[in-house]
């Protein structure tokens, strides 16, 4: 699915990913944890093709693809997808036509016609329900006057809309209350294939523990210092990251 | 030669003629405003209100009139494209300056309502046309408009009698159509009597490609508890040049919408002057602009706190692409005496291109001390976040940044009460911003 080689990237004139090795193979769930600063968000940033951002060393395959080579809406084309950490409002440009558009120019790029506007409207009702947002959601711009649960859940219903092969899920459950962060972990899971991947970026072990990442990393000073299980995370818990620092200082 | 030397002249020799193809009432204010503009010449860009448009030069070359007021072949049915779907409307058209008479369906119109050419009203009902032609929009203080006032021969006359409402909205389609360059003067006035109730929509569009120049007067009266709705849309080519100015008097408790709408043009001023003249009254005044190119489009407005407990609102927003200039100048007039007087005024824009050039001057200006204003201009680029955030969902950059430009303009489009012009605008936004609406009939300058 992924494959990323030592890869350096910046933004402005500080470096913040300093050699990144990393291996996601079909169907697999990975975990990247790692203090604040570890260059978490720049990675998923930085894979996504965000502008700020300058690679400045290093590769990364995406099916077999140079995706470094591809811009934004090409990556997201091949099945890369990412639910922002900070969600961005749009104002006037209604969740409907916001994801017709995104739909329809991928299946252009896939050489398909446009969606019927009768599929279009049942896929939106048929996903929806995975992330329980009601139907007047449709009508609203894009993420403007959402709580932060709704932008979340958003992500994740345009996560479904669109089926990615990868999903890079950045902190979505920072600011979730136990029920919304339920949902989140439900809708991610029952979209989970064999043929799909998924990383997910987080501080903490609750959304692991729904998730349920097969490969824990942890990422310090823009590289990955330690890959394990699950029980990485339990460890992270509650020893916090001071041992991962000490041993990277020593 | 300078360029009003030639307006003189012509207003000298052609004046019989003038008056002969006019009507009285029109040709009684004819000479004073001649004096007017013997006075006043065209404005320089050192006048404040016209710092913004170098008028002159627009009215340097030799154009055209056809001041014997020949007929003009058209059949506005062939260049009519703005069909606004769903809209039960009074469709009427107007060739250059002159009501268009012939075959057209017979419009239902309510007892005591008139909408006719202007030349006519004056002569059928002298009396009503000279109670407010001249008056609300003077030729002492305006160039341009006392150029209107002097050559203007023919226009539009809409009349709604007291506690009348008119459900079907009137419909006016301007059509430039000419074999030579052409200047048109056109005229327009209405009344609203007391608790009258009308919406007019007026469209602008050019059948040939020839070089126009517009230079349009219009006068609205509105009396104590009428409503007007007043939509002006601009749909015309890249060698068309307007000049409008619009003068709208309200009295008490009278409620006004003026929104202005340039989607394709040369060169335009749209000057709106309006005095909120009795208590209660309110308006919402409205303009959207989506140029490139070498467009310019200025809007000017005057909104006059003349009573107390009046309300003023006005949003214009620009989306100006490519070499485009536009302007803004906006004075909100609080007068002594104008107590609790609530307005509002905001004119946002993107620039899209380094070229793009806006100028904005939002002005408040208040001799009154219990009142509640606000002002404010922004000028920017879109939005880098959205636009990121789009790709990644695989939206291209191009349709991102249409969806986003349109996301701007239509802030002022939703304002539109009008449900099925509102609906087209929609429509007409985005076919503009993907560059498929400046195809005009017969017109090979804008493809």
């Amino acid at each position: 699915m992924l494959e990323v080689r030592n890869l350096h990237a910046r933004i402005g004139d500080k470096e913040i990913l300093k050699g990144i090795n990393l291996t996601i193979g079909d169907g697999e769930t990975h975990a990247i944890m790692g203090p604040n600063g570890s260059g978490k968000s720049t990675l998923s940033a930085v894979l996504v093709g965000n502008p700020l951002y300058e690679v400045t060393e290093g590769e990364a395959w995406f099916n077999g693809k140079d995706l470094l080579a591809m811009k934004p809406e090409e990556r997201a084309h091949e099945g890369l997808f990412l639910s922002f950490q900070y969600p961005i409002e749009i104002p006037g440009v209604s969740m409907t036509n916001f994801l017709k558009a995104a739909v329809n120019e991928k299946r252009k790029s896939q050489g398909q016609p446009e969606i019927k506007a009768s599929d279009f409207i049942k896929l939106m009702n048929e996903k929806r329900a995975f992330v329980e947002l009601d139907s007047k959601f449709t009508r609203r711009s894009v993420n403007e006057g959402f709580s932060g649960g709704e932008k979340k859940r958003n992500e994740i219903f345009q996560m479904a809309m669109l089926e990615p092969k990868l999903a890079i899920l950045d902190e979505t459950d920072s600011g979730l209350d136990v029920d919304a962060m339920r949902i989140v972990a439900e809708g991610v899971n029952k979209l989970r294939t064999p043929d799909n991947s998924r990383i997910v970026i987080t501080h903490y072990d609750r959304l692991l523990e729904m998730i349920r990442p097969e490969v824990v990393h942890v990422l310090y000073q823009g590289r990955i210092v330690k890959t394990g299980g699950p029980e990485l995370a339990t460890i992270i818990q509650q020893q916090g990251y001071d041992w991962i620092k000490k041993e990277n200082h020593e | 030669m300078n360029s009003e030397q030639q307006y003189i002249d012509l207003y000298k020799q052609a004046r019989d003629i003038i008056f002969q193809h006019s009507a009285k009432v029109m040709n009684d204010v004819r000479d004073e405003a001649f004096s007017h503009f013997c006075k006043q010449k065209f404005p320089t860009k050192k006048v404040e209100r016209y710092k913004y448009t170098d008028i002159a030069p627009l009215f340097a070359p030799d154009y055209g009139l056809n001041l014997k007021r020949l007929d003009i072949k058209v059949n506005p049915y062939d260049v009519f494209r703005c069909d606004v779907p769903n809209l039960s409307s009074s469709l009427y058209f107007v060739v250059n300056d002159q009501f268009y008479t012939t075959t057209l369906p017979k419009v239902d119109l309510p007892e005591g309502m008139i909408v006719t050419s202007l030349k006519q009203a004056a002569i059928l009902h002298p009396e009503l046309v000279a109670r407010h032609y001249g008056k609300i929009a003077p030729s002492a203080h305006d160039a341009v408009t006392a150029l209107n006032t002097m050559l203007a021969q023919d226009g539009l006359f809409v009349y709604v009698p007291r506690n009348t409402r008119a459900n079907r909205t009137v419909q006016v389609i301007n059509i430039l159509k000419s074999e030579v360059s052409m200047m048109v003067n056109r005229r327009v006035l209405i009344v609203l009597e007391e608790g009258a109730e009308v919406k007019l929509l007026f469209c602008d569009h050019s059948a040939d490609d020839h070089d126009f120049l517009t230079t349009q007067v219009t006068e609205a009266y509105v009396a104590d508890n009428a409503s007007l709705e007043l939509y002006c849309m601009e749909e015309t080519h890249a060698r068309n040049n307007r000049v409008s100015n619009v003068y709208v008097s309200q009295q008490a408790n009278s409620r006004v919408q003026h929104h202005v709408i340039t989607l394709h043009n040369g060169i335009t001023r749209n000057m709106l002057n309006l005095t909120l003249q009795g208590e209660g009254a309110e308006c919402q005044c409205n303009g959207c602009v989506i140029a490139d190119k070498q467009q310019h489009v200025d809007n000017n407005t005057l909104i006059d706190h003349q009573a107390a407990h009046c309300t003023s609102h006005e949003l214009y927003k620009y989306v100006l692409s490519q070499s485009a200039t536009g302007a803004f100048a906006g004075r909100v007039l609080v007068r002594e005496g104008a107590q609790k007087t609530v307005s509002e005024e905001r004119n946002q824009n993107l620039c899209t291109t380094r070229e793009a050039r806006m100028y904005t001057q939002p002005v408040l200006e208040i001799y009154a001390d219990d009142v509640k204003c606000s002002h404010g201009s922004t000028v920017g680029q879109l939005n880098d976040a959205a636009l990121f955030y789009m790709r990644q969902r695989g939206i291209s950059e191009k349709e991102a940044m249409l969806l986003l430009e349109s996301a701007f303009i239509n802030e002022v489009v939703d304002q539109i009460t009008l449900e099925p012009l509102r609906d087209r605008l929609r429509y007409l936004v985005e076919k503009r911003f993907r560059g498929e609406l400046s195809k005009c009939e017969g017109c090979k300058l804008c493809k």
